[in-house]
C-alpha cells in the first residue's frame, strides 16, 4: 500500500473532496490489478484447453503443441500474466484464439475489434434505460416518501416488488407477448447492427430497455424511499416543520440533500447491472451486447475475449463506485467545507 | 374566551393581553401498542411579553407541553382533550395549512440540540431566515441584513460571515445563539425554549443566557422557557410552573415560587443538592499521573499532566467539553497510549497499552460511564451483566456466582427481582446502579466514574452519589470522578483537579479550590455555576463588564 502512502503525503495540500477523489482513485486502479490477477488465475483454472477443444480429441500432441505454442500457452502463467497486463496498459487486448492460422485461414479478429461494437451496444441499452429508470425510480421514491402509506404507496411498492419477484427472461416474455404479439407496438428482436440508425436503433430497443427498467427500478425506488424516511425522524426534520415547512419542502428541501449519499451507491449499484448483467435479457431479445459475447467466448475457451470482458465488467463497477463515493462526498458539507 | 378580551385583541397587540391560554389539556402517547396518557389537564396562561418557566424531571412531559403551545403534536402523539387558544385561534381544530403559517412565523421554537437541530446540509443564513421569507414578512434581502443585526445582537463573533457556514463549522454555542436568531427572525409572539442550554458548558451557558434574555426583553416577547434546571430558569422567567408526571404541581411567580415553594415535591427539588461530604485529606496515593502526554492522532490533548488519586478518596477532575477529563481516563485504563509519561499504580508503573496489562492490573481500576443506556448489551439480564467480571476476574460459577450477583444488588438497594430483568426493564437510574455493581463485581481499588450523573435526574443523582459513598466508606475504594458539574463536586469529593484545554490548573483540597484566591480560570468557572437567586446573571454581568 506504498502508493496509498504517498498519495496521502501528495494530497495534503489540495482541497480534501479533491484529494479523497484521487485517493479513491488510486485504490480504484489497486483494485482493478488486483482484480486483473484473480480474472487471469481464474480462468487458468478454466476446465479443459483452448487447443484440444479446437483440434479436438483425435489431434495429435504435437499438433496440440504447436498450437500451443503460436498462442503463447506454452510461456509460464506469471510470464502471461505480465504480457497481456503490459499490452492492456498499452490499450492492446490482443488477439482473439477463434480463427486462427492452425485452424485453416487466418481470420483471427484483435479483442478490440470485437468487443468496441458490442460494448457500444450495451452501453447503449444501459444508458437508453439509466435515463428511464433512474429518473422514474427517484421521482417514484419521493412521492411515496412524501405519501407514505397511502394507497399510492402501497402501489407503487407491490407494483416495484412484483416486477422484481419475476425473473428477467419471464418480464421480457410478458412483455413481448402483449407489446409485439397481441399489439403490435414493438419489435421483438432487437437484432441491431453497427449501420442500424439512431431511431431504429432507440425503437428497436424498447422492450428490451423496458424489461431493464422493470427489473431494476423496484431496488432504487425503495432505497430512496427509505433514505427519505430514515431521515424524518431527525430533529432538524421536526424543527423544520415548527418552522412551518410544508410536507413537499420537508422532504424536497431539508431530506433529500441529506439523502444522496446511500441513493447514489444503489443507483451506481444497478448501473453496473446493466452493463455486466444483462446476458439473459440479450439472449431474449437477440441484442449483440458484450454479455453474449462473453458467454460464446467462454464456451469457445476464446481466453482474450474473456478476459477483456470480465476487466471490462470489473471496471465498470470500480468506476460506478467511485462515482458514487465522489457524489457522497460532495453532497456532504462536512467533507465539503471543512472546520 | 368572553367578548371583552376577544375586543382586546383584535383592538391591537397590547403588553398585558393574554397571548396564549391553555385549559385542561390532555396529550397521550403511544407506546407498547398502547396510548398512555402524558399530560393530564395542564392550563397555562401567558401574557404578551412573559416568560414562563416550566419544570420538571424528565419525563415530566415538558416538551410535549411546550411543543402542544404550538399545536403541535409530536409522531405516536396526540392531544385528546383541552382547548389551545393563541391570539384568539384555536390550535386545536386549526386546519394544518393555518397552522404551519403560524409556526416559525408567530411561534417558533428552539430545540435542546441544536448541532443535531441544524440540517447540516444548508448555510446557516438561509435556515435562520427561511420562515422569514416564507411568510414573506419582509423582503428576502432586509431579512438577511436583519439576521445579521440579530447575529450582532446575540454577540456572535464576526456575525456578518458567520451566517455563510455550515452547522459543523460553529460552536455549540455559538449554534444555540444562531437558533435563537433563527427563531427571532420573523419577530413572533411567543418562542419556547426547550432546554436551549442543557447541551452547554457552564461558562457559554452564561453567555447564552445572557443573549437570549437581552433579545427577548428587546423584542418583548413571551416565551416560555422548558429546563429541569432550577437555577437557570430563575435567572430568566418572571413565574414558573413545576410539572410532574404530567401534572401541574404548583405554579407562582419566581421571586415566591424560589423562596417559598408550597408543595412537598417542590421543597424536595429545591433541596436536593443541599448535601456535600465533608472532605479528608488522603495520605496513601493509589494512582498517580505523572507527566502525561496525549493525542488523538496528531492532535495533542493532553499536556503534561500530573494527577493523583489517594487510597478511599474521591478526586473530581472538572472542566468543560473539550478540556482532556475523559482522555485522562482513557489513557489510566490503557485504551490510549501516553505519547509521554506514566501511569503508577500502587507504587509501580503501569504497562502504557490495555493488551500489556495483565488480568490482575485490569481488574483493579474499574469505569463507569456517563450513558448506562449504551453501557449495558440490552440482550444480557442483569445476572448476566454482573456476573461476567464475577466469572472472568474471580472465576465465580453457578450458584456461588449467583449468590454473589444477589449479594451486590442488595449493596446497590435493588431486590433479588432484578436479576433476571433485561436493561431495557430498568430506569436510568436502576441502570447506573446496575453499572455500579458490575463495577464493584471485580473489587477494583480504583473506580473511575465519567460523567456517571449527568444524564439523570437530580433526584436520582441524589442517590446514585449517596451510594457511591456509602460504598466507598465500606470498601475503601478510591474514587476518579469527572465531571463538569460544580454541584456534583461539592457533593461527592475530597479533592478537585480543574483542567482547561489538555492542562491541569490547579489539584487540591476541596476547601481550597472552592474557595478563594482562585487562578483565573478556576474563578470564571465557578463564577459562571447558576445561583437560585433570581438577580444571579444580572448582577454577575454587571460584575464582569
Amino acid at each position: 500500500m506504498s502508493v496509498c502512502v504517498s498519495l496521502d503525503v501528495w494530497s495534503k495540500s489540495l482541497h480534501p473532496v479533491l484529494s479523497t477523489v484521487l485517493k479513491r482513485l488510486g485504490l480504484g486502479l489497486i483494485t482493478l490489478f488486483v482484480v486483473s490477477a484473480i480474472i487471469f488465475s481464474s480462468i487458468s483454472l478454466l476446465p479443459g484447453d483452448f487447443g484440444e477443444a479446437v483440434l479436438g480429441q483425435a489431434a495429435t500432441e504435437d499438433t496440440v503443441a504447436a498450437f500451443r505454442k503460436e498462442l503463447g500457452l506454452d510461456k509460464p502463467a506469471v510470464t502471461r500474466y505480465f504480457e497481456w497486463v503490459g499490452s492492456v496498459l498499452r490499450g492492446d487486448l490482443g488477439t482473439s484464439f477463434s480463427g486462427r492460422a492452425a485452424s485453416g485461414v487466418n481470420r483471427a479478429r484483435s479483442v478490440v475489434e470485437l468487443v468496441k461494437p458490442r460494448l457500444q451496444n450495451t452501453l447503449f441499452l444501459a444508458g437508453v434505460t439509466a435515463i428511464i429508470a433512474v429518473p422514474l425510480a427517484l421521482i417514484l421514491g419521493l412521492a411515496a416518501a412524501l405519501y407514505r402509506n397511502s394507497y399510492f404507496d402501497r402501489t407503487v411498492n407491490v407494483t416495484t416488488l412484483t416486477t422484481i419477484a419475476m425473473p428477467e427472461f419471464f418480464v421480457a416474455y410478458i412483455l413481448i407477448l402483449f407489446f409485439s404479439s397481441l399489439l403490435p407496438w414493438f419489435p421483438s428482436l432487437a437484432n441491431v447492427s453497427a449501420e442500424t440508425p439512431f431511431w431504429e436503433r432507440l425503437y428497436k430497443i424498447s422492450l428490451p430497455a423496458i424489461t431493464l427498467t422493470l427489473v431494476i427500478m423496484a431496488h432504487m425506488m425503495r432505497m430512496t424511499r427509505a433514505a427519505i424516511i430514515n431521515l424524518l425522524a431527525s430533529d432538524y426534520i421536526e424543527m423544520a416543520r415548527l418552522k412551518g415547512a410544508s410536507r413537499r419542502e420537508v422532504i424536497l428541501k431539508h431530506a433529500l440533500p441529506n439523502a444522496w449519499a446511500p441513493i447514489a451507491t444503489v443507483i451506481a449499484f444497478n448501473l453496473a447491472f446493466l452493463v455486466v448483467g444483462v446476458v439473459v435479457v440479450e439472449v431474449v431479445f437477440v441484442y449483440p451486447g458484450i454479455g453474449q459475447l462473453m458467454v460464446d467466448a467462454v464456451t469457445s475457451r476464446d481466453i482474450p475475449v474473456v478476459q477483456a470482458c470480465a476487466l471490462i465488467f470489473a471496471g465498470t463497477y470500480i468506476l460506478l463506485n467511485l462515482l458514487a463515493d465522489v457524489i457522497g462526498i460532495v453532497s456532504n458539507p462536512r467533507l465539503l467545507h471543512p472546520r | 374566551m368572553d367578548a371583552d378580551e376577544m375586543n382586546n385583541n383584535q383592538s391591537g397587540a397590547a403588553a398585558g393581553d393574554v397571548l396564549l391560554e391553555m385549559r385542561d389539556v390532555h396529550i397521550e402517547g403511544f407506546s407498547d401498542e398502547q396510548w398512555h396518557p402524558i399530560i393530564k389537564g395542564v392550563d397555562i396562561t401567558l401574557k404578551r411579553g412573559e416568560i414562563m418557566g416550566l419544570i420538571g424531571e424528565s419525563g415530566a412531559g415538558k416538551s410535549t407541553l411546550g411543543l402542544a403551545a404550538m399545536g403541535f403534536a409530536r409522531p405516536g402523539c396526540r392531544i385528546t382533550k383541552g382547548t389551545i387558544r393563541f391570539d384568539n385561534q384555536e390550535l386545536t381544530e386549526l386546519p394544518k395549512k393555518n397552522k404551519r403559517e403560524l409556526w416559525g412565523t408567530r411561534i417558533a421554537y428552539v430545540a435542546q440540540s441544536a448541532a443535531a437541530s441544524f440540517n447540516p446540509a444548508h448555510r446557516l443564513i438561509d435556515q435562520t431566515v427561511e420562515a422569514a421569507n416564507r411568510s414573506q414578512i419582509r423582503p428576502v434581502a432586509e431579512s438577511r441584513s436583519d439576521a445579521i443585526d440579530l447575529f450582532k445582537a446575540l454577540q456572535l463573533p464576526s456575525p456578518d460571515t458567520i451566517g455563510s457556514r455550515y452547522p459543523h463549522q460553529v460552536s455549540g454555542g455559538q449554534l444555540q445563539r444562531v437558533m435563537t436568531a433563527m427563531a427571532m427572525s420573523p419577530r413572533p409572539d411567543l418562542i419556547i425554549f426547550d432546554e436551549p442550554t442543557t447541551a452547554l458548558d457552564v461558562t457559554t451557558q452564561v453567555e447564552v443566557l445572557a443573549s437570549m434574555r437581552k433579545i427577548v426583553e428587546e423584542f418583548h416577547t413571551a416565551a416560555i422557557y422548558i429546563t429541569h434546571d432550577l437555577a437557570v430558569v430563575a435567572q430568566m422567567a418572571d413565574f414558573i410552573k413545576v410539572l410532574r408526571y404530567g401534572d401541574e404541581v404548583e405554579e407562582a411567580p419566581t421571586r415566591s415560587m424560589l423562596s417559598a415553594p408550597q408543595q412537598e415535591y417542590t421543597k424536595s427539588l429545591w433541596s436536593v443538592r443541599d448535601f456535600e461530604k465533608p472532605e479528608e485529606q488522603g495520605d496513601d496515593v493509589v494512582l498517580s499521573l505523572d507527566g502525561i502526554d496525549a493525542a488523538y492522532g496528531k492532535t495533542k490533548v493532553l499536556h503534561d499532566i500530573n494527577i493523583s488519586l489517594t487510597r478511599g478518596k474521591t478526586v473530581a477532575v472538572v472542566g468543560e467539553s473539550g478540556s482532556g477529563k475523559s482522555t485522562a481516563a482513557r489513557v489510566i485504563t490503557g485504551l490510549l497510549p501516553p505519547g509521554k509519561g506514566q501511569v503508577v499504580f500502587n507504587g509501580e508503573a503501569l504497562p502504557r497499552e490495555l493488551k500489556g496489562r495483565s488480568k490482575e492490573q485490569l481488574q483493579r481500576i474499574q469505569m463507569i460511564y456517563q450513558m448506562a443506556d449504551t453501557a449495558m448489551n440490552p440482550r444480557q439480564t442483569v445476572g448476566q451483566i454482573i456476573g461476567r467480571p464475577l466469572d472472568f476476574y474471580l472465576g465465580l460459577t453457578g450458584a456461588a456466582q449467583e449468590k454473589r450477583v444477589l449479594e451486590l444488588l442488595k449493596m446497590i438497594e435493588l431486590d433479588e427481582s432484578f436479576i433476571d430483568r433485561l436493561p431495557s426493564e430498568l430506569s436510568g437510574g436502576q441502570k447506573q446502579r446496575i453499572c455500579i455493581a458490575r463495577a464493584l463485581a471485580a473489587e477494583p481499588e480504583i473506580i473511575i466514574c465519567d460523567e456517571v450523573t449527568s444524564a439523570l435526574d437530580q433526584i436520582v443523582q441524589e442517590g446514585i452519589l449517596k451510594l457511591l459513598l456509602s460504598l466507598q466508606k465500606e470498601f475503601g475504594i478510591s474514587y476518579l470522578f469527572i465531571t463538569h458539574d460544580i454541584a456534583t463536586v461539592k457533593a461527592i469529593s475530597d479533592e478537585i483537579v480543574v483542567m482547561f484545554q489538555g492542562k491541569v490548573v490547579e489539584q487540591g483540597l476541596k476547601s481550597e479550590i472552592l474557595n478563594p484566591p482562585y487562578p483565573e480560570y478556576t474563578k470564571l468557572l465557578l463564577s459562571s455555576v447558576p445561583e437560585m437567586d433570581p438577580d444571579w446573571l444580572t448582577n454577575l454581568l454587571s460584575e464582569r463588564a
